[in-house]
Order: structure tokens, then C-alpha cells, then sequence
């Protein structure tokens, strides 16, 4: 009693305060919180007109259906896993490459507007990327294929018809359009570096290949560490919009991930108890990686993500 | 420094500056094919004759798509829902983070862990779309713009603004009589402008691009954005010209990209010095 007593006075004193806060405090209970108690469902034969109070329990009976009869599950993993680890090879460390090249970079000028012109792919939306590619890579009228043939005579490539082409456009579009913008905190993360370090190095005779491993490089390594975790908590998730928009049934081979499967089976065939279990799945794996990432860093260095 | 630079020094320079070149290419060729794509005959552009500079300058593509109400349309819907979403996301999380930023509120710190946990976890797809169908939002404005509606890092960039911002000035206000709305209003938020100007620029240009929500929440045609009327025409395959014409199927797709994305490359060259800042702020901060 005496604690609820306290709590309604201070909601008195600080009433102002707290009132602000509601909407978004709503906000999240709604659409945030709501949801993860919705993963029940999974669990249940959920019907709409049932509701989540009436549906029947079933149990792990969708878990098992999905690694056990659905013939594509294991597919499905293998590419949602295949695909990040692709992504996260080539596509990790490219920024901090560029950032360093960038930071080497003597006009003025010209380094601004390499970096401007870098940056600008990210605010393409997906639709245009995808479209960009769907587009340029068609076997008939695509002007990558117009290159391949005129230019080089070779024949025309089938690219999104052919599912071991579909990692490479994958992942190359996703550098095309995210290695520019990328680079902004490692840039940031440059630009903190102690400037006396590099006279220091210099006056020591180090070589500019030197100093870009041992002072630039090293001066990133906070900022890698927190990108890379956050970048193991999307782990599972891929660009899944960009592939919902430029995978087909021809190269669904390589190209099917946990996400596009979950689109269809749940939003497509409504078949929400099945859908919300198979995207339970992926997200408890992308947490427990988030977890554990952030665990190994802890351990071994200051940085971590909390 | 009057050091003479090594020779490596100098080759690394050149080299540099030339894989820059590279990459500028790159980055800007596919940009400008798509725009040369758009005012080229149709035939070229299918053929290949057109690589890089437009051929046969015509802009009946985009005639076409002019005198097309379904753009117009989709075109005032995604106005509508970005500065709806842009509006509202402003108040909510600027009115979320200002008591998020004093430090001595209770209950705040459990409040920032449930919004921080969201970043981790998730209910995911269908889940969301079950609440959003329950609290009959489907095929309106609200299933756009509320279950996005508060972004967990701008939340968490604008809580750090506030807190940077001198303690004195609000405590003067409020012995001259001013309620705490009424400090936010007229203290802290026209102190705020920078981040308010990046967050709301992020906010719209997100809106502007987003598909997602509007392919799974929205099924009547007139209520399409841009993306989606995009998406049907350069990926589903639809024709804008009618069944079977195909004399400018090529040419109306690169056109229609354009449409699409002039309003970003015409505001980009103002903005982006916005975006780089709140990038930083957020990945440094947040």
C-alpha cells in the first residue's frame, strides 16, 4: 500500500512529464509489445474469429511441421544464412576500406564530392533498386547484357533467371548502394583521432601504409565493434524487401529466405499460427546472436553494445 | 613539411584519386543511364544502341505518364502520408524524449530499457499485422503511418539532444511561470531545430521510399503510394499504357523511375548535410 501511495505522488508531481510520455509509451505497448505477445499463435491453431483467448493450443505441432514436412525448410535456412554471410564477408568490411581511402584523400574538394556521390544510392528507395536491377539485367533489353554482347561478344546472361547469379546480384546491389553512406562513422570515427599520433609516427619513420594499419585502422576499431554486433542483430533478416522484390520462382533456389517465405505462407494464405512460428524461429536466433555477440565482445574489449 | 614525399607515397596518391574516378562512375552510371533511358526512343533503349548518352531525344514517356491519373494519384498519397507521418512522428518522439532527458524522472530508465529491447526483439510480420487488422487500421492512412510511427533511434538520438542542452534556461523559465508543455513548446524545441530538421528529413524521406507496409496494409488502388504504382509497373509487370500496347514499354519504366526519384536528388544536394550529422549523433550517441 505504501509503495502504490508513493507511486501515485510522484505520478502527481511529475504529472505534465508523464502525460507527454503516454502517447508514445503507447505507441509502444500497441504496435511493439502487442505483437511479441501475439507470438502465442504460434503456439495455437489461431482463427480471427477465435481470437488468441479461444484459439486451441497445439503446442510445438508448427515447429515441427516446418522442420519436419515443409520439404523447403531446410532451403530456406540455408539461403537466409548464405545470404548474410555473403553480405557480411564483402559487405562489412568494404566501408572501412573506403573510409580509409577517402581519409587519404588530399583536395579538399575533391574528397567531398567523392563522398556526396557515395552517399547518394541510400536514398534510393528499394522499389528503385530493385527495379534498377530487374531492368538492367534483363537477358532482352537490359543494358547489362547489351554490354556483355556488344561489347565483349559474349551471350547473354539470364542474371535473376539463374539461381547461382543471385548471391552475387545480392549482395553486389547492396555495396552498390549502402558502402558510400557506410563510411559516415567510420569517417566520424577517423576524424577523433588524435592528429599528434600521426606526426608522432611520422617523426618515427613509418610509411603511410603504416600508419593507415596501425593509427587510422586501429582508431576505427570501437565503431566496428558496435557495427558489427548491431549488424549480427539484423543477422537473419537479410534486405528481405529487396529480395520479396527481385526473387522469382526461377531462382527461388538461392534466393527463398525465412522472411519472403513467412510474406507468403502468412500475409498471402493467411495461414498466421504456421507464419508467426516459422518467424518466431528466425527471430529468437537473430537475438540469441545479438546476445552472445555482445557477450564475446564484452569480454574481450571495452566497447560493447551495452 | 618540406620533407620530400617517398615515391610509394606519391603512386598511392595516384592510385587513389584513380580508383575514386572509378567509383564515381560506378556510383553515378546507373543514375544516368536510367535518365537517358527515359528520354530515348524506345526501340534504342531495347535494342542497346542506347549505353550511355540518350539517343532519338523524345519525351513521349513521359507524356504518357503524365496524363495517367493513377501517378497523380499515388503521387498525392505518398505527400499525404509523409507529412502525416513526418508531423506526427516529430510530436511523439520529441514529447517522448524530452522527459526521457531528465535524468532524475523516475521510471525513465525502465521506460528506455522496453524501447531499447524492441531493437533486439521483435513480434515480427504477422503478429503486427494481426494488431494492425484488429484495430481495423487496414486499407487507411493509420496502417502507413502508426506502427512506424516512432523510430526506438531517433527516440534515443533526441533524448541526447536534450540533455545536452543548458539546464539554466528551462529552470528560468519555469520561475517565470512556465508549465513544463510549456517549456518543451517555447524553450526547448526552438532550441532544437537541428535535430528536429534531421529527424523530420529522415522520417519523410523513409515515408517517401517505404513499400512494405503499403503492399501488406493497403489493398484499394486509390490509396496506392508511389512505390507500390512503381512496383507494379517495373517489377509486377503491369502496363500503364493498356492491354497490349507495348510501344514504349521500355522507355515509360526508366521514366517512371525518374518521377519516382527527382524529388530525393532535387532536395538531396540541401539535406544531405543534415543526414551525415544525424548519422553521427545517432551512431555515436544512440
Amino acid at each position: 500500500m505504501a509503495s502504490l501511495l508513493r507511486i501515485s505522488h510522484v505520478l502527481k508531481k511529475h504529472k505534465a512529464l508523464y502525460l507527454l510520455m503516454l502517447p508514445g509509451i503507447l505507441y509502444y505497448l500497441i504496435f511493439k509489445y502487442a505483437p511479441m505477445y501475439g507470438i502465442i499463435i504460434a503456439f495455437q491453431d489461431y482463427s480471427i474469429g477465435r481470437g488468441i483467448l479461444g484459439s486451441k493450443f497445439v503446442g510445438l505441432k508448427h515447429f515441427i511441421e516446418f522442420f519436419y514436412v515443409t520439404p523447403d525448410a531446410w532451403k530456406l535456412i540455408r539461403n537466409t544464412m548464405m545470404l548474410n554471410i555473403y553480405d557480411l564477408v564483402f559487405h562489412f568490411p568494404a566501408p572501412i576500406l573506403l573510409a580509409i581511402l577517402f581519409h587519404e584523400l588530399k583536395g579538399k574538394w575533391f574528397k567531398r564530392i567523392v563522398q556526396n556521390i557515395s552517399y547518394l544510392p541510400h536514398f534510393l528507395s528499394t522499389v528503385v533498386i530493385a527495379g534498377i536491377l530487374v531492368t538492367f539485367l534483363s537477358p532482352t533489353t537490359g543494358v547489362v547484357n547489351h554490354f556483355l554482347v556488344q561489347i565483349l561478344g559474349m551471350e547473354p546472361i539470364m542474371f535473376l533467371g539463374i539461381p547461382e547469379w543471385f548471391r552475387t546480384v545480392y549482395v553486389g546491389s547492396e555495396m552498390w548502394q549502402k558502402v558510400g553512406w557506410g563510411t559516415i562513422l567510420y569517417l566520424a570515427a577517423i576524424s577523433g583521432i588524435d592528429p599528434m599520433l600521426y606526426e608522432a609516427a611520422k617523426m618515427d619513420g613509418a610509411s603511410r601504409l603504416q600508419q593507415m594499419r596501425h593509427i587510422t585502422f586501429i582508431g576505427m576499431i570501437p565503431i566496428m565493434i558496435i557495427l558489427f554486433v548491431l549488424t549480427l542483430g539484423h543477422f537473419m533478416e537479410a534486405s528481405f524487401e529487396k529480395i520479396l522484390l527481385i526473387y522469382n520462382t526461377m531462382n527461388y533456389e538461392t534466393s527463398d529466405v525465412i522472411n519472403t517465405f513467412v510474406y507468403r505462407r502468412g500475409i498471402l494464405n493467411a495461414d498466421f499460427s504456421f507464419a508467426t512460428a516459422v518467424g518466431l524461429f528466425q527471430s529468437v536466433i537473430g537475438f540469441m546472436l545479438v546476445v552472445l555477440a555482445n557477450r564475446i565482445v564484452r569480454k574481450h574489449s571495452e566497447t560493447s553494445l551495452w | 613539411m618540406n620533407r620530400q614525399e617517398s615515391w610509394g607515397s606519391k603512386l598511392f596518391d595516384v592510385c587513389n584519386i584513380l580508383f575514386m574516378l572509378v567509383l564515381i562512375m560506378v556510383m553515378v552510371y546507373p543514375i544516368l543511364y536510367v535518365f537517358s533511358a527515359s528520354i530515348s526512343n524506345n526501340a534504342m533503349v531495347a535494342s542497346g544502341a542506347v549505353l550511355l548518352w540518350p539517343k532519338d531525344i523524345t519525351f513521349i514517356a513521359y507524356e504518357k505518364l503524365i496524363y495517367n491519373p493513377d501517378l497523380w494519384m499515388s503521387y498525392w498519397n505518398t505527400i499525404r502520408y509523409a507529412i502525416v507521418h513526418t508531423v506526427l512522428t516529430l510530436i511523439v518522439t520529441s514529447a517522448m524524449a524530452y522527459p526521457l532527458a531528465k535524468r532524475w524522472l523516475p521510471g525513465r530508465r525502465i521506460i528506455l530499457m522496453l524501447a531499447a529491447f524492441t531493437l533486439l526483439f521483435n513480434g515480427g510480420m504477422i503478429p503486427t499485422f494481426i494488431i494492425v487488422q484488429k484495430l481495423q487500421l487496414l486499407n487507411s492512412i493509420w496502417a502507413i503511418v502508426l506502427p512506424s510511427l516512432i523510430s526506438t533511434w531517433y527516440l534515443f538520438i533526441m533524448r541526447t539532444f536534450f540533455e545536452g542542452l543548458p539546464e539554466e534556461l528551462e529552470d528560468a523559465a519555469a520561475i517565470d511561470g512556465c508549465g513544463t508543455i510549456q517549456i518543451l513548446i517555447r524553450v526547448v524545441l526552438p532550441l532544437s531545430l537541428p535535430v528536429m530538421a534531421t529527424i523530420g528529413l529522415f522520417t519523410a524521406v523513409n515515408q517517401w521510399n517505404a513499400f512494405f507496409n503499403a503492399l501488406i496494409y493497403l489493398q484499394e488502388r486509390d490509396m496506392y503510394p508511389l512505390q507500390i504504382m512503381l512496383r507494379n509497373i517495373l517489377i509486377a509487370g503491369a502496363n500503364v499504357q493498356g492491354e497490349g500496347d507495348m510501344t514504349y514499354l521500355e522507355t515509360l519504366k526508366y521514366a517512371m523511375i525518374i518521377i519516382a526519384t527527382v524529388p530525393i536528388l532535387c532536395v538531396y544536394p540541401f539535406i544531405q548535410k543534415y543526414f551525415v550529422q544525424g548519422t553521427m549523433v545517432g551512431g555515436i550517441k544512440g
